[in-house]
């Protein structure tokens, strides 16, 4: 394998590759990563035989997310532009003549929206608002490939860094280009790495973090599985501009494809000089050592991450002092976010000012979101800041699946907050947001439906940071235990009057004294769904109903007989035969035999069946 | 299902360098990942080559989610208890998959074929609800699904 000793060697290897490049060859590039658990491998093997029985000149590139992973699994095919989702093995001899022939697409397997099909990428709407910076390799290249991120300017940042920029020049360029981290709190990166650079220390650190511990969050599973060579690249160039020697890239072990990708992409960038000593001999150096996290979820917080790498239970430590300045064993360390890494390149290359050109005033470039929840395109997608949350859920998301009406998106994961339907017009900023009520935060965005109850989406938060909380504050440990009693009384009906009041109290308590960030944002998902859904918690209390139908005890089903067609899909459905109804009559349930499995409420077409509340069921039964 | 013999457990530690306290979480990960769990005879053995007490390993392998001391089944069952899952009817599924195994979160079949753990969030939230059985992955589940990735372990 090559070895370059000069910029000079990767340009004449880049250049080589370019003319090698042939881009009229078709290809099918197929998604091998997240679209794994809707057996992408299954159809690539079927892709590769029946290419081969058909003798057909089509090559096929195992990539990362393509981004549309409702569709899972999916293709894309070049250059024809079109996309395939939702294939089964059966489908693959079918699809490959298709391509070998360059008929027209199979609109059985084409993105479709609102009874139109789309078979062409080019003009599918979900992809039309998006602007790819920290994605633009995601999905094109194959992540194991170091030459396929070479070919599309790969590594170029970084060796223009080294030979035409001091690392103030880089800290400038960075700063100019007003870029904040993406992990969650937003600090300008540029002004991190000044710091990190104005201490003097003959070792410094440098360090990714991809804990990626929000539950709802994929952005950089995405990015360490689809283009891990990106995060290297900003790494580079980052360590370069504070001094750093050494660096680590902390990714969590539930991610077993990004651990295999990040580790391989390390080795080759080793191999072909690319790290280690004197790189580029420019008496540069820098190597990466990849490190497993073993599950906690705070250890995402950079003073519990550098705590696990030492070796230690990941508690947080008070800050100051910052890690910029007393980090990694008490050496000057800084810590970026992927995906604030992967961005990093291409502010190098195209220079801070055609980065800060994208965005708002306060919130520049791109940011990454993870669609999830009750929204039809579930995906990851790349927006420029300053689009609202409406052209995200509705246009590029593709609004919210069976006909149901949105009530709520979740965004920040358990630091964050629930936006209802009068602030989807907010503009995605990081001001903006904040406003609102929630936090930009990694990226994750849950959307909710009706049939989402939200005081079990406080709930549910609150006992995830009540299990994840390390223990080490008091306000923390027992305050996120107590809300939690607090609001499983209301999901439970045993709720008593003054109890919204109590839990707003020990909100407000544990947010002002709780020591890391952990402890101080764990009551925003309880203090924002009750600014914004206070009558829910009310009805739960007063009521003893939970009108979306999820506190169990606390509804029944009932089929309101002028909506039942008598369709009896319900019915053939329910797991315990509680549907009684003949054809084309309005059916009924049997509310005893009922286990409120909601089943019959997803298979229903007809949304003729809703949550009542149990105590007219007592007075009808009088 | 016979423990590992102290040879064994010292066969994994002597791959790592000695007296380094960074190496406690890779130990623990490699003797787990091999053997399954982490049997609580090795603490004594990583101690003497790290230099870190005894007390210390035992702090650091109950605080991280990952590590467990008791033996687990040849599949872990691994359903996602996240945002993205649970606003998706997760807790069916985790309910059918307890039904299902006859067992509780945490705990192994007797024949030690199956573990059940839920997670915080496997990163496939796109595919809501989720799970993995050992290395793989299974999206959009519902019961039949389900039903089926158990019935591919054998
Ligand atoms: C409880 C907690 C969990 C966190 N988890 C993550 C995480 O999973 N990934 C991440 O990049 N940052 C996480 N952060 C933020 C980090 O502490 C840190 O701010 C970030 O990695 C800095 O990188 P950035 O400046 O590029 O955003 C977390 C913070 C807290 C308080
Ligand atoms: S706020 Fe919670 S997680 Fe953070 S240090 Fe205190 S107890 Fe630990
Ligand atoms: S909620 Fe479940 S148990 Fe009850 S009627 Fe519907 S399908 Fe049957
Ligand atoms: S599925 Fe809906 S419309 Fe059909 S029988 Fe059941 S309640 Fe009536
Ligand atoms: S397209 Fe396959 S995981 Fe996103
Ligand atoms: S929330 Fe279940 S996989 Fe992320």
């Amino acid at each position: 394998m090559i070895h370059f000793s000069s910029v000079n060697e990767l340009l004449a290897f880049k250049s080589d590759l370019t003319k090698k490049a042939d881009s009229s060859k078709t290809r099918i590039r197929i998604c091998s990563t997240g679209c794994r658990a809707k057996g992408a491998l299954k159809i690539r093997d079927a892709f590769h035989s029946e290419i081969k029985k058909q003798k057909a000149q089509i090559e096929l590139v195992e990539t990362g997310c393509q981004g549309l992973c409702a569709y899972a699994p999916v293709v894309s095919i070049d250059p024809l532009g079109i996309f395939y989702g939702k294939l089964s093995e059966k489908d693959i001899p079918m699809v490959v003549a298709q391509i070998a022939a360059q008929g027209a697409a199979l609109n059985n397997h084409v993105y479709s929206e609102k009874g139109k099909f789309y078979p062409h990428l080019s003009e599918i709407p979900f992809f039309k608002s998006q602007k790819k910076i920290v994605l633009r390799n995601c999905g094109y290249i194959r992540p194991t490939s170091i030459a396929d991120y070479i070919n599309r300017n790969g590594y170029m940042a970084i060796a223009k860094a080294l030979g035409e920029m001091k690392p103030t020049d880089v800290i400038d360029e960075v700063t100019k280009s007003g870029i904040r981290g993406r992990g969650g709190a937003g600090f300008p990166t540029g002004l991190k790495w000044k710091f990190a650079n104005g201490y003097k220390s003959d070792t410094k650190y440098f360090i990714c973090n991809g804990d990626e511990g929000d539950p709802g969050a994929f952005m950089d599973r995405a990015v360490l599985e689809g283009d891990p060579h990106s995060v290297i690249e900003g790494m580079l160039i980052g360590a370069y501009a504070i001094g750093a020697t050494h660096g680590y890239i902390y990714v969590r072990a539930e991610y077993p494809i990004a651990v295999e990708y990040s580790t391989l992409a390390v080795k080759q960038a080793r191999e072909m000089g690319l790290l280690g000593e004197n790189i580029f001999g420019t008496g540069f150096s820098f190597d990466i050592t990849i490190k497993q996290g073993a599950g906690a979820f705070v250890c995402g917080e950079e003073t519990a991450l550098i705590a696990s790498i030492e070796g230690r239970r990941g508690m947080p430590k008070p800050r100051p002092p910052f890690p910029a300045e007393s980090g990694l064993w008490g050496r000057p360390t800084v810590i970026n976010n992927v995906e604030t890494l992967a961005s990093i390149p291409q502010i190098i290359l195209d220079g801070g000012g055609a980065y800060a050109q994208l965005g708002t005033a306060g919130s520049k470039g791109t940011k990454v979101f993870a669609l999830a929840g009750k929204i039809n395109n579930t995906g990851l997608v790349e927006v420029p800041m300053g689009i609202t949350l409406r052209q995200i859920i509705f246009d590029v998301g593709g609004g919210i699946p069976h006909g149901r009406t949105f009530k709520a998106v979740q965004m920040g994961g358990p630091s964050g907050g629930c936006l209802p339907a009068e602030h989807l017009d907010t503009s995605i900023d990081y001001e903006s947001i904040k406003q609102a009520g929630a936090i930009m935060g990694s990226g994750g965005m849950i959307v909710l439906d009706e049939r989402n109850c939200m005081v079990d989406i406080a709930r549910y938060f609150l006992d995830f940071c009540q299990k994840e909380s390390c223990g080490k504050c008091v306000p923390c440990r027992i305050g996120t235990k107590r809300m939690l009693e607090l609001v499983t009384r209301f999901t439970q009906g045993k709720a008593e009057t003054g109890d919204i009041e109590k839990l707003h109290a020990l909100a407000e308590s544990v947010r002002d004294s709780s020591l890391c960030g952990l402890g101080q944002t764990a009551p925003n998902p309880v203090i924002s769904t009750l600014r914004y859904f206070r009558k829910e918690y009310e009805t739960h209390l007063h009521d003893k109903f939970c009108p979306s139908g999820v506190c169990k005890g606390l509804f029944r089903y009932e089929i309101a007989t002028e909506k039942c067609t008598g369709c009896t899909l319900c019915a053939k459905n329910c797991p315990v035969k509680a549907i009684a109804g003949e054809k084309k009559k309005p059916h009924t349930i049997d509310t005893i035999k009922c286990e409120v499995c909601g089943i019959c409420v997803e298979k229903c077409r007809f949304n003729a069946i809703a949550p009542m509340p149990n105590k007219q069921l007592n007075q009808v039964k009088k | 299902m016979k423990p590992p013999t102290a040879s064994q457990i010292k066969g994994v530690i002597n791959g790592f360098a000695h007296n380094s306290a960074s190496l406690v979480i890779p130990i623990l990960q490699a003797i787990q990942e091999k053997f399954g769990y982490v049997p609580p005879e090795s603490l004594k053995a990583i101690s003497r080559h790290t230099g870190v007490g005894r007390n210390k390993i035992y702090g650091i392998l109950t605080f991280y989610a990952q590590f467990t001391t008791i033996p687990r089944g040849k599949y872990i069952v691994k359903p996602c208890r996240g945002t993205a899952c649970h606003v998706r009817g997760a807790n069916n599924v985790i309910n059918h998959i307890k039904s299902k195994l006859n067992i509780e979160d945490g705990q192994t079949t007797p024949d030690y074929k199956f573990s059940l753990e839920t997670v915080a969030c496997l990163g496939t939230c796109f595919l809501a609800p989720a799970m993995m059985v050992n290395q793989d992955y299974y999206g959009n589940l519902d019961e039949k699904r389900i039903d089926e990735a158990l019935k591919e372990c054998t």
